[in-house]
């Protein structure tokens, strides 16, 4: 591609990103835009390729935005969102306070919001205690509030209190991250940087139904993806193969070393270097850690000299439960689905050597919200063949991190991801000739996130008419848009989460690791159909938080047309500015043109039943015309 | 596309007049339906995540299962009890059934069903494909096609098509001919035949007053011919078909109590549509959660959690549908099994060959159906996994035969040289 024209856009970029009082930022490097040659060969009109560049970068259009983007030149624009440090976003970070559990650490979060069965066992052994020692007044008030001494019943009613509670603040932790995801999505204006975020959280998919997986989420939202959704690949392959919440929805923080293979035993555990940088929980009891030996004088410190006060019993209950073998999950699906794909060239046996390269990738007390540790005692550090590549024997950590290169380098994770972004941002068929240029800036770049969507967004097939509207919006995407062209505020409560969930689409609410689907087809079907009508009405009489059609209509100054010129307005602001002339009397008479001057029994509600199921709802006038224009068609897509 | 809008609305007209379009007249199904496949319903049940399959249908006879599995293993059953009424209390071993293969203890709601002659487990069932990625095994189990990825729809939505191409068979292209219990259409019932995915009953209706129900519903039939409008409009039809059939308050029959949960709520669904007389043909749900790989447990634990849900919903499923039963196949299926040797995690890896579960009233009970390859070494498949004796097309292929009429079925299975005589007979 050649660049025939450099606009230095530093001042530029300066103004119109920093707010007053802000810190300057170092001085922007040059931005390449696109030549005039490139540009005309984009078969979109101007004004298409201004709500294309919005609706593929952004989660929809807010008022005015279209305008906005116009002014400043779509091209200038799309360079901007490409660099989101330098957009000023402490607004939306100031609104996280809202969800106060983002803030705390997993092991602080873990402490303060057990899980569930952690408090039920807890319960049953006080009141095996109480059972096995009658008449001792004991810890009867470990489990009851009152005092009141427990009988040999398992619960008593205060245990079950205890429990609500217990499952209420677990939920807690789910509904916080959730929550942030989607009032991010809906005020940011870093939104590529936020469709990013959403992009990765898919690729490399987490369910928060697993074991203590919801207490990792928001460090895995804010943490490991976010910072960087738009750097390079390897980087994050890396973050996401440390993170605990990886390491434990794919199972990797339990594989260890078949008892054949050698391992690194004497080597002392958890080296500074290798340790994420969480507060330490104080107050942990000494030799809960499975595989750890410490030489005296250990890194570990303190810790060490009381590792030698176990009981034996505990011992025995931790070689119990000490993992014996090796796990190719992880393995596998980091290169079926993170890296070079299934059909990427790899063997079960390079899944086992992936495998066994990863042992000892653990976390620490995974329980209590610990943060990664590499495991020596358990790691296979025998000589290993990973895709045609020698792992020299006698490494330890190095061993996977050279499989992340090699996997990082390989054309095949280039293409995969390459394919990936253009069905995300182009089509559901990626132009094939787009994808190739596309895995080649990724090659060229070593895997530049940020590079490779240039060549995407400044591309003809972006800009192409085949392109404009084709892509089929998520629920999450749905719900956000029509949050953003109402103007709402974002949702301090879980209710907005909630309804995405209903439409199909819980975040981090996906078990397979496979991801939500990426095409229509898979999300467009009768029950899907009947559930976006459905929302849309709600959504038109009110019922999501937050979201306030009389404010919107009154500051938009809506309020003052008449239902004609509404209308047209609505269908600009829902409806990519394009509707049919049928849709438009549709939705100015609330006529249905099927009906008039059909011999057809009166409005056919006579004969038929009654249409729904459920209580109607009657909406009128301007709420009537949003409700219609969100179950649209038209704004089913982007 | 447009040949869907033509059969469903045109055609019906076109028959009333005498007429048939040519098209409709293809030769696959040129003969008559015989009229035993009126009302005949296949129920597809989907445990996804690999079942382990000899933890569910426990080859308790054979001595090589208690040395592949010696902490997850089914304990053989205290007493043999085929023929009794129901498990012999607190017995914790496997529920006998014909004295070298019993079934996991959380299936117990399914010996009644074996004792009545409607349970025919098939056992070393499954893909001949090596692939033991869940994505794969899953798309080839639902297409139909294992190793081709190319195949665009299920193997069920290929029985709609070439099924509903005679002159009577117009007539049954009910918009709810094929349902799915789920959010998403399955692949197993993607393609051009449109097919209904619902997440309920109650969620498949608009929440709004008849006008703006058909002003929507004007949004949908007007405008381009698109996978949205033409969903859309599929949309509008069915639901006005099923008020019109108003399921209603729904109370399940001879007592049958489903399970709260996702998957006993979808079968107590299915029930309902069946009942509703919609012209359901066949109807889908899938359940997960079968993904053992760590701490699997033996006769508790997450194994047989999964299991007393899933035995205790198709239970219920049968009571409900009382003596419709003989007009009924439930089908369960998984995409491959589990190693036979259990993994350093008290779980299972992936696997190979697995079992299913033919339920109804034309079933060959009293039996296990399939050839038992044996799990000694040299038995094994790839030296871990129970070996493959039957291919899932086999199975497929008798039931869509021998319940649904389908006269031919080649076409539903590309590739497969599967011949009749191979069958397994699990069906009469």
């Amino acid at each position: 591609m050649q660049w025939h024209s450099v606009l230095l856009l530093s001042i530029a970029l300066g103004c119109s990103a920093r707010a007053p009082g802000a810190p300057a930022p170092a001085l922007a490097p040059p931005v390449v835009l696109p030549s005039a040659q490139e540009v005309a060969l984009r078969t979109q009109t101007a004004d298409q390729q201004v709500r294309q560049a919005i609706d593929r970068l952004t989660f929809g259009a807010r008022p005015g935005d279209y305008e906005k983007v116009r002014e400043i030149g779509v091209d200038r624009w799309i360079a901007g969102q490409l660099d989101p440090a330098r957009i000023d976003d402490r607004a939306t970070d100031a609104f996280m306070a809202h969800f106060p559990t983002l803030a705390s650490a997993p092991a602080d979060l873990v402490r303060e919001y057990p899980p569930p069965r952690l408090v039920k066992a807890q319960a049953k052994r006080e009141a095996e205690k109480q059972r096995g020692a009658p008449g001792t007044a004991g810890d009867a008030g470990a489990t009851s509030d009152t005092g009141k001494q427990n009988t040999g019943a398992a619960f008593t009613h205060d245990d079950s209190v205890e429990l609500r509670q217990a499952r209420r603040g677990a939920q807690r932790v789910i509904a916080d991250v959730q929550s942030a995801r989607v009032a991010r999505a809906v005020m940011s204006d870093r939104q590529l940087q936020e469709v990013m975020t959403d992009f990765w959280e898919n690729h490399f998919n987490v369910f928060a139904g697993k074991g203590p997986e919801r207490y990792y989420l928001a460090s895995f939202d804010e943490n490991v993806i976010r910072p960087r959704a738009l750097g390079k690949f390897r980087d994050l392959l890396e973050a996401v193969a440390k993170s605990p919440a990886m390491l434990y929805y794919l199972d990797n923080w339990e594989s260890t070393a078949n008892p054949d293979e050698p391992t690194l035993a004497a080597v002392p555990a958890g080296r500074a270097s290798e340790r994420s940088r969480l507060p330490r929980a104080p107050g942990l009891r000494p030799g809960l850690r499975p595989g750890r030996r410490f030489p005296a004088g250990a890194a570990e410190g303190g810790r060490a000299s009381r590792a030698g006060a176990d009981t034996s019993r505990t011992k025995a209950k931790l070689a119990a439960r000490r993992p014996k073998g090796l796990n190719e999950n992880y393995g596998r699906e980091l290169m079926e689905l993170h890296t070079v794909g299934v059909d990427g060239g790899y063997t079960q046996a390079d899944v086992i050597a992936a495998a066994r390269a990863f042992t000892g990738w653990s976390i620490d007390r995974p329980n209590l919200g610990g943060a990664f540790i590499f495991r020596p005692a358990v790691h296979d550090a025998g000589v290993k063949i990973f895709l045609g590549d020698t792992l020299r024997a006698g490494r330890g950590i190095e061993d996977g991190e050279q499989v992340l290169d090699i996997l990082a380098n390989s054309p095949a994770t280039a293409r995969f991801i390459a394919t990936k972004l253009v069905r995300r941002f182009v089509s559901d068929s990626p132009p094939p000739a787009l994808v190739d240029r596309a895995a080649a800036t990724f090659t060229r770049t070593g895997g530049d996130i940020r590079e490779t969507l240039r060549t995407i967004f400044t591309s003809s097939e972006f800009f192409s008419r085949e392109a404009y509207k084709a892509k089929v919006k998520t629920p999450f995407e749905l719900v956000v848009s029509a949050l953003r062209a109402t103007d709402a505020a974002p949702d301090t409560t879980p209710r907005t989460a909630q309804r995405i969930a209903r439409l199909g689409e819980p975040i981090f609410g996906h078990r397979d690791p496979n991801g939500w689907p990426e095409t229509g087809d898979a999300w467009i079907n009768t029950g899907s159909i009947l559930n976006r009508i459905n929302f849309g009405l709600e959504f038109a009489t009110g019922r999501l938080p937050g979201e306030s059609l009389a404010r919107w209509e009154h500051e938009s100054g809506l309020d003052t047309l008449s239902r004609a010129a509404q209308v047209d307005a609505v269908i600009g602001a829902l409806l990519g500015g394009e509707a049919s002339p049928d849709t438009r009397k549709v939705l100015v008479q609330g006529v249905n043109p099927l009906l008039a001057g059909a011999a057809a029994a009166p409005a056919g509600a006579a004969a038929a039943p009654a249409m729904s199921i459920a209580p109607a709802t009657k909406v009128e006038g301007f709420a009537q015309l949003v409700g219609l224009a969100l179950g649209a068609p038209e704004f089913q897509r982007r | 596309m447009n040949r869907r809008v033509f059969v469903k609305s045109g055609a019906l007209a076109l028959v009333t007049m005498g007429l048939s379009p040519t098209f409709l007249r293809r030769t696959v199904f040129a003969q008559a339906l015989p009229k035993t496949s009126k009302g005949k319903v296949l129920i597809c049940l989907f445990q996804r995540g690999a079942a382990d399959a000899l933890n569910v249908v426990v080859p308790h006879g054979e001595d090589e299962y208690y040395r592949l599995r010696p902490t997850i293993g089914i304990p053989r059953p205290t007493k043999l009890m085929a023929g009794s009424a129901g498990v012999a209390g607190g017995a914790p071993g496997a529920v006998d059934l014909d004295g070298f293969f019993g079934l996991h203890p959380a299936l117990a709601p399914f010996l009644e069903l074996w004792n009545r002659g409607l349970l025919g487990p098939v056992h070393a069932v499954g893909s001949p494909s090596t692939t033991r990625s869940h994505f794969d095994a899953q798309d080839f189990m639902e297409t139909g096609t294992p190793d081709v990825k190319s195949t665009a729809d299920g193997w069920l939505n290929r029985y709609l098509a070439v099924q509903g191409t005679c002159a009577e068979c117009a007539l049954k292209s009910s918009p709810f001919r094929a349902v799915s219990l789920s959010q998403q259409t399955p692949r197993i019932l993607e393609g051009t035949t449109p097919t209904i995915a619902m997440a309920s009953i109650g969620e498949f209706s608009i929440r709004a007053t008849g006008s703006d129900v058909e002003r929507l519903e004007a949004l949908y039939r007007t405008g381009s011919a698109d996978l949205i409008h033409g969903t859309g409009t599929e949309t509008f039809d069915a639901m006005k078909m099923l008020r019109a059939a108003n399921p209603g308050q729904y109370a399940p029959a001879n007592g049958a109590e489903y399970p709260r949960s996702p998957f006993g709520q979808d079968l107590r669904q299915i029930a309902q549509l069946i009942k509703s007389d919609v012209g359901l043909e066949i109807a889908f749900a899938d359940v997960g959660g079968w993904d053992t790989h760590v701490n699997q447990g033996n006769v508790t634990g997450q194994l047989a959690g999964r299991l007393a849900d899933f035995g205790t919903s198709i239970s219920a499923l049968v009571t409900d549908l009382g003596d419709r039963m003989d007009d009924v196949v439930i089908l369960t299926m998984s995409e491959f099994g589990r190693m036979a040797k259990q993994n350093g995690n008290g779980g299972t890896d992936h696997g190979h060959a697995g079992a299913m579960f033919v339920i109804g009233g034309s079933v060959r009970g009293h039996r296990v159906h399939g050839r038992w390859p044996g799990l000694g070494p040299d038995q094994l498949y790839q030296g871990r996994d129970l070996a493959l004796t039957t291919d899932f097309r086999s199975v497929f292929s008798e039931i869509v035969c021998k319940h649904l009429g389908a006269v031919e079925v080649g076409k539903l299975f590309p590739g497969f040289e599967g011949k009749r005589e191979e069958w397994v007979g699990v069906l009469a």
